[in-house]
């Protein structure tokens, strides 16, 4: 028998999603409920070693009395809550927002947007072509990641990452108003010029690939990007003794990106530059 | 920016040999290679040496010394924890009678007072530096004493910037003014240490006056250092190599385990002691008993008993007494006493102090075998060189890590040409040598530890992979122990508490290299953010923050000199000189430069650290050298 440990016991509450009675523990939010659920909700802005920011507004639900729709990512459960994932209302606002980002920027890497298109009829082409898109060119001034701001929905999981909430190396920030705005170092120089350290914790947490590892890039140019034959082994990091969980993806034997799990207890996601880009040397092969 | 000379290194993907060290490697086969290995090495019965890795896998480290002490019946086996944390280790087991860190970094989340000594966190163990930022942004104060203002420093309440090599001073003042201002934790002192009354004794004359005389530290400072410390309820204490990577490394951890015993800031949750290990294995290479006094599950080699465990296990004799460490080998090189070595992924021809000798002391052996992933500088003074695959992403295992904690590595990727796992290969040289090893996989190594090591033998490989790792002492397959250790220092019951922890009575002694006119700035050394130890991993990668070496200056010096940024200087110590461009850092004062050993292949910096080593734990004193520095002559041509 192998024993987890639990952390500090919390009560249960009770609820209904979609008629359908629900029990999660104190503090968890709507989307937690739905996702234990087996309730299907499109998040962006979401991110589980993040704070919500409520910057994409795609996974909002409906609740009695609430006089708005509420982000699921960020509205706790409460004790006799009503909570609707599939009105008309929530469809439409969902089908609203998947449309806005779409028509505005490059959507191609962003995982399951296609389906939630889909499955919400959004027409992101219906605004015409005069529709104002984010055409910038990705901006490629280092080796080791690239910043693609025509994929970026602006969701400032990146900025979150970069400062208080992880790295607190605030090299990224919103510059800009409107339209106009657009992640940035100051004075919206190269990155070689900045406070960046080049963990690549923004990496991980961007949800569009507007900020992918040089290598990604470079092979989805080629398009010899291809994921389905890529395998994920997760390892430890040789570079120091604090035993980062590296999760290597492998293609044709060679590494072609490193992540680290989430939810472990070292890292929580993080790496630093040598963890996250310094993997070269065992693929030198002469 | 200059252009630097870099060198990349490829894969080794054949065995390498030669008959005479004049002549250039060829390729061989398996056979060959091992066969000459083998013989290589049974000539050599009685004065052989093995350098285990300190980044391979514990599985790797566990047959390794088991093939120093059963194949060639000797305890000398050892690898680069001596150049860096055998002081914490032989600090702590001294004091506690275990060679861990006594804390989790979680808890550095839940801590009220951070003491960051000689430790540049946020540059060499940057992901650890997270859980301290947690613990800042949740309220603590974090204190970094180091010579230098770091960016670590950058994160501190306050910043006490020491002269290099009085951490003893410093450590002492602290506790005499903790006891002076009745902040001693008097119940655990009585309850939990002995030889507190000769602790007394030795810190009273370290007045906070005399202190800031010897330090160069504010005595305000100190005195607010120790009332903080004393008052938390909670408060860690972490160290790196800036405490042990001195003549007197051992005393210097001493010496900080005596302000958590003065205040019983151990034993506790949030409470402890966190050496911050510099290997991604160097942790597990001494649990797995890859070091000259303590055999797997760190069991003391001098006990009958434990003795008799692994005998009958191995059927084997073990020497009763202690074998030499990587220190006293290099110096038995010199002697004679010691004619073969097998080297496993390490590098020391680049990585010891004085390196120079270092190398004319690894061209003395009558054989040498290099088994590593590249051809690097040792492995260029090797007989046979055998190709082994990357530890962490070539093969399964498992490593241990600051915390204690025991995690799977494994294999991603297919090793190149003909390169074999560690552990095949020394089990071939075991084969040729009379010792038919069978292990199926390293599942199975590891089982065969967990047979022997009561502190890892509720570790298996299903239970590591669902609790994304287990930290040691895990006695039982059903149950885990609490983060931290020595919880049973607390106890009520004499019985249940234990040898009690004893103060080292250790005292204040200036680092060996001094400085004079003819040497009159103090270098010290350490990690750069991107690079890592001799480069020749992190040379692989194109990172934007590398510049290369320099020898850096603060702005007043360079000014005394009339040196600028980029110009080539000499530098010198009483050992050797290099040419190195100059670097101007204020974070740097006055009579203090900084350089990295990341680079020897432009700068081969440890021509210029002193060989001073610790008595008790054989680190050499990389942190405080004596230098010069010469304004090089206009028509002089470098390189």
């Amino acid at each position: 028998m192998t024993v987890t440990p639990l952390g500090i016991p919390r009560r249960l509450l009770e609820f209904t999603i979609d008629g359908e009675t629900a029990r999660v523990p104190e503090g968890a939010t709507i989307l937690d409920a739905c996702r234990a659920a087996g309730t299907d909700v499109p998040t962006l802005c979401e991110g589980d070693t993040l704070r919500p920011k409520n910057a994409c507004r795609v996974c909002v639900v409906e609740v009695e009395g609430s006089r708005t729709l509420v982000p699921a990512c960020s509205r706790r459960a409460e004790p006799g809550m009503v909570v609707r994932t599939g009105t008309e209302r929530v469809r439409h606002s969902r089908r609203i927002v998947l449309e806005l980002l779409a028509s505005s920027v490059d959507l191609s890497t962003t995982p399951r947007v296609a389906d939630w298109i889909k499955e919400y009829e959004a027409k992101p082409d219906r605004f015409g072509p005069g529709a104002a898109r984010v055409d910038e060119e990705p901006r490629i001034d280092n080796e080791l990641y690239v910043r693609d701001y025509g994929k970026c929905i602006l969701c400032y999981k990146c900025v979150d990452a970069c400062g208080d909430q992880w790295q607190n190396s605030f090299a990224i920030s919103v510059a800009g108003r409107g339209f106009d705005a657009r992640i940035a170092v100051e004075h919206d120089a190269p990155l070689t010029d900045s406070a960046c350290v080049y963990c690549g914790n923004c990496v991980e947490v961007c949800p569009t690939g507007a900020l992918s590892s040089k290598s990604e890039f470079d092979m989805r140019a080629a398009g010899t990007w291809d994921e389905s034959r890529q395998t994920e082994t997760t390892t430890v990091c040789a570079y120091c003794g604090v035993g980062c969980n590296l999760t290597l993806h492998v293609q044709d034997n060679e590494i072609v990106k490193v992540t680290s799990p989430h939810d472990n207890p070292v890292t929580h996601g993080n790496l630093c530059i040598k963890g996250r880009f310094g993997y070269q040397h065992v693929q030198n092969r002469g | 920016m200059r252009q630097r000379q870099h060198r990349t290194y490829t894969r080794l993907t054949h065995p390498l040999v030669r008959d005479s060290r004049d002549e250039p490697f060829r390729q061989a086969g398996w056979e060959e290679a091992l066969d000459r290995a083998a013989r290589g090495l049974a000539a050599a019965r009685g004065a052989f040496g093995m350098f285990s890795c300190a980044r391979a896998t514990n599985e790797m480290n566990y047959v390794a010394q088991k093939f120093a002490r059963v194949v060639m019946g000797t305890n000398n086996v050892d690898s680069c924890n001596r150049t860096c944390h055998a002081p914490s280790v032989a600090g702590l087991s001294a004091a506690f009678g275990s060679g861990g860190g006594t804390s989790s970094y979680e808890e550095i989340e839940h801590t009220d007072v951070i003491v960051m000594w000689g430790s540049n966190a946020r540059f060499a163990h940057p992901i650890f530096f997270q859980h301290v930022l947690k613990g800042i942004r949740n309220g603590a104060r974090m204190y970094a004493v180091d010579p230098r203002r770091t960016s670590t420093a950058e994160w501190a309440e306050s910043w006490l910037g020491l002269n290099v090599g009085t951490d003893i001073p410093m450590a002492h003042a602290i506790g005499r003014e903790i006891i002076h201002a009745g902040l001693a934790n008097q119940a655990f002192v009585e309850r939990a240490t002995t030889g507190f009354a000769e602790y007394r004794a030795l810190v009273e004359p370290w007045t906070l006056s005399l202190a800031e005389k010897v330090t160069g530290v504010p005595a305000r400072a100190i005195r607010e250092l120790a009332h903080a410390y004393a008052r938390a309820e909670r408060a860690q204490l972490c160290w790196t190599l800036g405490i042990t990577e001195h003549h007197n490394g051992t005393d210097n951890v001493r010496a900080l385990i005596n302000l958590s015993l003065l205040t019983g800031q151990v034993g506790r949750y949030g409470a402890g002691l966190q050496p911050l290990r510099g290997q991604n294995n160097v942790q597990g290479g001494g649990d797995m008993g890859a070091i000259p006094n303590r055999l797997p599950g760190f069991q003391d080699i001098l006990d009958p008993g434990v003795r008799l465990k692994f005998e009958s296990a191995w059927d084997t004799v073990i020497q009763p007494h202690y074998g030499l460490n990587l220190t006293e080998m290099f110096e038995a090189m010199e002697e004679g006493t010691l004619k073969a070595v097998y080297c496993i992924g390490e590098n020391p021809a680049q990585s010891e102090a004085d390196s120079e000798q270092a190398v004319r002391r690894l061209r003395a052996l009558d054989f040498l075998v290099v088994q590593d992933i590249f051809l690097t500088r040792t492995a260029e003074l090797a007989d046979v060189v055998l190709p082994a695959t990357a530890g962490w992403a070539e093969t399964e295992g498992t490593t241990t890590n600051s915390e204690r904690r025991v995690q799977r590595v494994r294999r991603a990727v297919t090793p190149p040409g003909a390169a074999r796992e560690d552990i095949d290969i020394i089990c071939g040289l075991a084969a040729r040598l009379g010792h038919d090893w069978k292990y199926a996989d390293a599942e199975a190594v590891w089982n065969e530890l967990r047979s022997v090591s009561p502190d890892h033998y509720g570790m298996t490989y299903q239970r590591l992979a669902e609790q994304h790792g287990i930290q040691w002492p895990c006695p039982s397959t059903d149950r885990l122990e609490p983060p931290y250790l020595h919880g049973r220092l607390w106890e009520r019951d004499p019985a249940e508490r234990g040898a009690p922890a004893p103060f080292g009575l250790v005292r204040h002694d200036p680092p060996v290299d001094l400085t004079d006119e003819e040497y009159p700035l103090r270098l010290t050394t350490g990690r750069r953010l991107d690079s890592y130890n001799t480069g020749v991993q992190s040379g692989g990668y194109a990172s934007p923050l590398r510049r290369g070496e320099y020898l850096e200056l603060c702005p007043e010096d360079a000014e005394r000199y009339g040196v600028v940024v980029g110009e080539e200087v000499r530098v010198s110590s009483r050992r050797g000189a290099v040419v190195a461009p100059v670097w101007i850092d204020p974070a740097l004062r006055p009579g203090l430069a900084f350089m990295t050993m990341h680079f020897p292949d432009e700068v081969d910096t440890n021509q210029l650290t002193i060989e001073a080593n610790c008595p008790i734990a054989g680190t050499a004193e990389f942190k405080a050298s004596a230098i010069r520095i010469d304004k090089l002559p206009v028509a002089t041509i470098v390189r």
